[in-house]
């Protein structure tokens, strides 16, 4: 493969491994800190390119509908945190799968029912939808860098609330060990629906983004749904350091896992594996993640 | 006082009872099977939408007929859509099974319905499986649509005759994105600069396009139906790739589910079919506006071959007076397809499944600043599918 190719496929596997970092943060503070599996959070991601399209539409601006959509994602991250998952901390993980697969089903028609079943249009904004020549012979897509740059800097900005603020504290430590920070006197339910609408925001953010770069149709989630779950697993659950890392390794591993195998002459079914035998291989060295944040 | 009560109980009850067994005999009921939930929903939408409309223009009755339509949703699984089709057959007895817009799911239960004792007729308003145009064909089974490889054989023709030398090809990996691809490079004499399979439902495309530009080919010719075949022009637009790298696509990617979702990044793509929105036929004109008054919206080619077969089913009802009950008959009226069809020049072959035009469109804007599929041309004069020999059938 040529230098400035590589060049240009990095450069694509780390605008996927960010989107995918934004879809994993949330999904692996739920599961980290709550014990939920929580399938339900591609749902939230469909939500908030959903809520963007409409947004994008009666305020005439995307970068206006962005945080609205986010902020609307919040809002029912927060109902259905306290409505639908409250009684679900204490149970099995195979109820809350049952539980959150529901929601999947309940989000897919209900989108269906507001949006109607064909996928929507949404357009990235005149003065994003240029190119630049990064690399020389290879025009990137000016939106695909402003991605990579919101995600790194949401990465920035959730490393110093975890590492930085009182709640971050109370989040790691939450990662850590549950029932003791209960027993020291912090509000556990605040905390997990504080934790929650934060995981349901920043999903959105990613569904958000990606609508004008993808497609914003019902179901949109879900692929999405299971990188995520293949990154959270291979970084650790609980972990946000964990998440990021592991959120660009998959993501340049799947970038790449998709056009070697075709130039090495194997069989293309590698290519769809390829991620999937990465986290097998993380597992079988570390088997709880790279950055195991459980006590 | 009884026996009176009892004779006028009688003189109401009789005259009814009388009148009970014309009634019953007279009458069609029809199950139409397709995908309404998830993202293909807008397809399935289509079609039912396109078969409802002809029940109307027919007048509610299809062949003179009072006519049942009983929708199914196959959920885009091939054992719900089984599972479907049993319900329809064995508890609702129908009489025809019609839909289906999936060649797996029409794999799955063309069993279940063209093997029941009752002779159930099995009308495809969309998927055409090369195993039921060639070896696996049936009597009752009948194509309102087309066999799966000809809109691509169709696109390889034209890319052929338009000199195209390097062409890079895509597909999804599966059964029918590899059919796809094998019928276009069954008619298309240049060279294959790239074939390429990506995963079914994958949405970035960005490596894919990168590797792509790379190959430096003539043109690209892809097959991504639904919210894949959205992402992926909306991505080839973005790289720029639209002006140096002309993009060809069957209508399976350059129709109205796709367009609305698309937006302008589709201007100047190339596509293959076999029915447009712009095909200028009365038939055709009629249904267009038709649909686009009752549903606002303008028609795919899934609810013109949905309305098609309603129309197909129609002229073959009123060939046998209304009734179903000569199964031989029956099918000797739908062989004969003497109704008008939208897409012009229709007949079937053989094998049960259509002869017929294929024609170039390109996307462009209609008068109202709309998508639509323009006229460029016609590719195929009554096209035939290449599975007919192996088809066993009379």
């Amino acid at each position: 493969m040529a230098a400035l190719l590589f060049l240009e496929q990095t450069l694509n596997g780390l605008q996927l491994g960010v989107t995918l970092f934004l879809m994993a943060a949330g999904l692996t503070l739920v599961f980290g800190i709550m014990n939920m599996v929580n399938l339900a959070h591609g749902s939230l991601y469909m939500v908030g390119a959903f809520l963007t399209a409409t947004f994008a539409q009666w305020t005439g601006s995307f970068v206006l509908a962005v945080p609205l959509a986010v902020a609307g994602t919040f809002v029912v991250g927060l109902a259905v945190e306290t409505l639908a998952l409250r009684t679900l901390y204490a149970r099995d993980h195979l109820d809350q799968v049952l539980a959150t697969f529901g929601l999947i089903l309940f989000f897919n028609e209900l989108v269906k029912i507001v949006w109607g079943p064909v996928a929507i249009f949404v357009d990235i904004p005149a003065f994003l939808a240029g190119r630049v020549e990064l690399i020389p012979g290879a025009p990137y897509p000016v939106y695909r860098l402003v991605v990579l740059g919101v995600g790194l800097a949401v990465a920035l900005g959730l490393w110093w609330l975890i590492a930085r603020t009182r709640v971050g504290m109370l989040i790691r430590a939450g990662a850590s060990n549950r029932e003791m920070i209960g027993a020291l006197g912090v509000d556990i339910k605040r905390l997990y629906t504080l934790v929650f609408a934060l995981g349901a925001a920043l999903a959105a953010l990613a569904g958000a983004m990606a609508g004008p770069l993808y497609v914003v149709e019902i179901g949109m989630g879900d692929s999405m749904l299971i990188k995520t779950f293949v990154v959270i697993v291979i970084g650790g659950i609980g972990s946000i350091r964990g998440a990021f890392v592991a959120a660009i390794i998959v993501g340049v591993v799947d970038t790449f896992g998709r056009i070697v195998p075709a130039q090495l002459g194997l069989p293309t079914a590698i290519a769809e594996m390829a991620i999937y035998i990465l986290m097998a291989a993380v597992l079988f060295w570390k088997p709880a993640g790279l950055f195991a944040a459980r006590a | 006082m009884l026996r009176r009560t009892i004779l006028a109980a009688l003189a109401v009850a009789l005259p009814a009872l009388a009148a009970q067994p014309a009634a019953a005999q007279q009458g069609v009921k029809i199950g139409l099977i397709t995908t309404q939930s998830g993202p293909n929903a807008g397809l399935g939408r289509d079609m039912v939408d396109g078969f409802n409309l002809a029940i109307r223009h027919a007048g509610g009755r299809l062949g003179g007929v009072p006519t049942e339509l009983v929708v199914g949703d196959d959920q885009f699984r091939p054992d719900a859509g089984k599972a479907m089709a049993e319900r329809m057959v064995q508890r609702d007895r129908v009489d025809i099974v019609t839909g289906v817009i999936f060649s797996n799911i029409m794999l799955a239960l063309s069993d279940t319905v063209l093997k029941d004792r009752r002779g159930v007729f099995l009308i495809s308003g969309n998927a055409g499986p090369s195993e039921l145009a060639g070896k696996d064909c049936h009597p009752n089974f009948f194509s309102a649509s087309w066999q799966n490889d000809n809109t691509h054989e169709a696109m390889g023709q034209h890319m052929t005759n338009a000199g195209i030398k390097r062409a890079y090809i895509m597909a999804p990996n599966y059964p029918a994105g590899r059919d796809a691809l094998a019928g276009f490079k069954r008619f298309f004499k240049g060279e294959i600069a790239g074939e390429v399979y990506t995963q079914l439902g994958q949405t970035d495309y960005a490596a894919e396009l990168a590797a792509l530009r790379a190959a430096r080919p003539d043109a690209t010719y892809i097959f991504y139906p639904g919210g894949m075949g959205v992402a992926y022009i909306r991505q080839y637009s973005q790289l720029g790739l639209m002006q140096q790298v002309p993009l060809f696509a069957p209508s399976f990617t350059a129709d109205q589910t796709i367009l609305p979702g698309v937006g302008d990044a589709a201007i100047g793509m190339f596509a293959s079919t076999y029915w447009s929105e712009s095909l200028g036929n009365p038939a055709n004109q009629k249904f267009v506006a038709d649909f686009e008054a009752a549903y606002n919206r303008i028609p795919s080619p899934y609810a013109a071959q949905s309305y098609d077969a309603a129309m197909l089913i129609d002229s073959a009802l009123k060939a046998t007076g209304g009734s179903l009950a000569n199964k031989d008959a029956f099918r000797n009226a739908l062989r004969a397809a003497n109704f008008q069809s939208t897409r012009g020049p229709f007949k079937f072959n053989t094998n049960h499944f259509p002869i017929q035009n294929y024609y170039l469109t390109q996307i462009g804007k209609d008068e109202k600043g709309r998508l639509v599929n323009q006229m460029r041309g016609i590719i195929f004069s009554g096209h035939a599918d290449a599975y007919a020999s192996q088809c066993k059938m009379r």
